[in-house]
């Protein structure tokens, strides 16, 4: 199992999402301006400020060459995990329904927070069990997630909010708490807390390291 | 060609920046001011101001969440994204 960690001009949580991935596989850095994805079973689109989250965060990543690898592996079914501006990314680029919006506080969060498993029947969550509670850092300004009504109740009756900040912990008023969700058809997962900060005792949690061993656990479908 | 792209948050969305804002008015003398939005000003000049609406869709502007109105500033005519 290799994972392909993408980095642009401005990410900042590239390297602990490296090194979270090597805990369960092999992994390597890609480049923004990269056109092929290195043979990689698995695509992490990393935390940060991707161009300087210039126009709005993740507007401009998404219009990188490696994108469009991405988004041509996403569309055979390659797993795609977007984290914090990740999300964000995969949000603007349309691989993922919905969007974030400004923190309703307008200030950066920084602090543990606990999410629900919703859905364990995914490449992303399958090492846990629904109910689960992971304690993961949160820490953006920008997390605030949003669906148009229709949308919103779309992805709850199909199941793809996955993760949902546990009662009293929604750090960003993200609607219906939603933490983190996949695309339609379960290939593609973007959430805002960092899963890769959570994979060594020493930070405290280990919790976000299920996310790391669900993915290295699927089977390669790509050749 | 210059123009001008006016985004603004949809209607129904929360704009916290403007609540602060409308907040803050009235701690200075001034009130009655309500509704605040606050949005992002976009001045350009084009070759081709065909291709506007296209860039607004795509990048400019996130329609789920934004607004947005273009304004073509050498006589020629607006046109409105919102729905």
């Amino acid at each position: 199992m290799k994972f392909g960690v993408v980095r642009f001009p401005g990410s900042c949580d590239e390297v602990d999402a490296l090194l979270a991935c090597r805990r369960f596989g092999d992994a390597e850095l890609l480049w923004h301006g990269d056109r092929d994805l290195r043979g990689a079973d698995a695509v992490v689109i990393p935390g940060g400020f991707s161009y300087g989250d210039y126009l709005r965060a993740g507007a401009i990543a998404r219009f990188s060459p490696v994108m469009e690898a991405v988004a041509a592996f996403a569309a055979d079914g390659g797993p795609v995990l977007g984290i914090c501006n990740g999300f964000q990314v995969l949000c603007e680029a349309g691989l993922l329904p919905g969007a974030l919006l400004p923190n309703t506080s307008l200030r950066f969060v920084c602090r543990q927070v606990d999410v629900v498993v919703e859905n364990a029947d995914t490449s992303f969550t399958r090492a846990c069990a629904r109910g689960d509670l992971l304690s993961i850092p949160g820490k953006h300004t920008t997390g605030r997630y949003h669906a148009p009504a229709d949308d919103l109740d779309r992805i709850e009756a199909n199941g793809q909010v996955v993760l949902r900040y546990a009662p009293g912990e929604n750090p960003n008023g993200a609607e219906h708490d939603i933490a983190g969700v996949v695309n339609e058809a379960g290939n593609v997962m973007g959430l805002m807390p960092h899963p890769e900060h959570a994979v060594d005792p020493l930070t405290g949690s280990t919790d976000g390291g299920k996310l790391f061993e669900s993915l290295a656990a699927r089977e390669p479908v790509l050749a | 060609m210059k123009a001008r792209v006016l985004i603004r948050p949809k209607e129904g969305i929360l704009d916290p920046q403007g609540q602060t804002v409308e907040r803050a008015l009235p701690a200075l003398g001034f009130h009655g001011a309500s509704h605040v939005r606050i949005g992002r000003l976009v001045e350009l000049e084009l070759d081709d101001p065909e291709q506007l609406p296209a860039m607004c869709e795509k990048l400019l502007a996130n329609p789920l969440i934004e607004d947005y109105e273009v304004e073509l500033l050498d006589g020629g005519d607006s046109t409105n994204g919102a729905p």
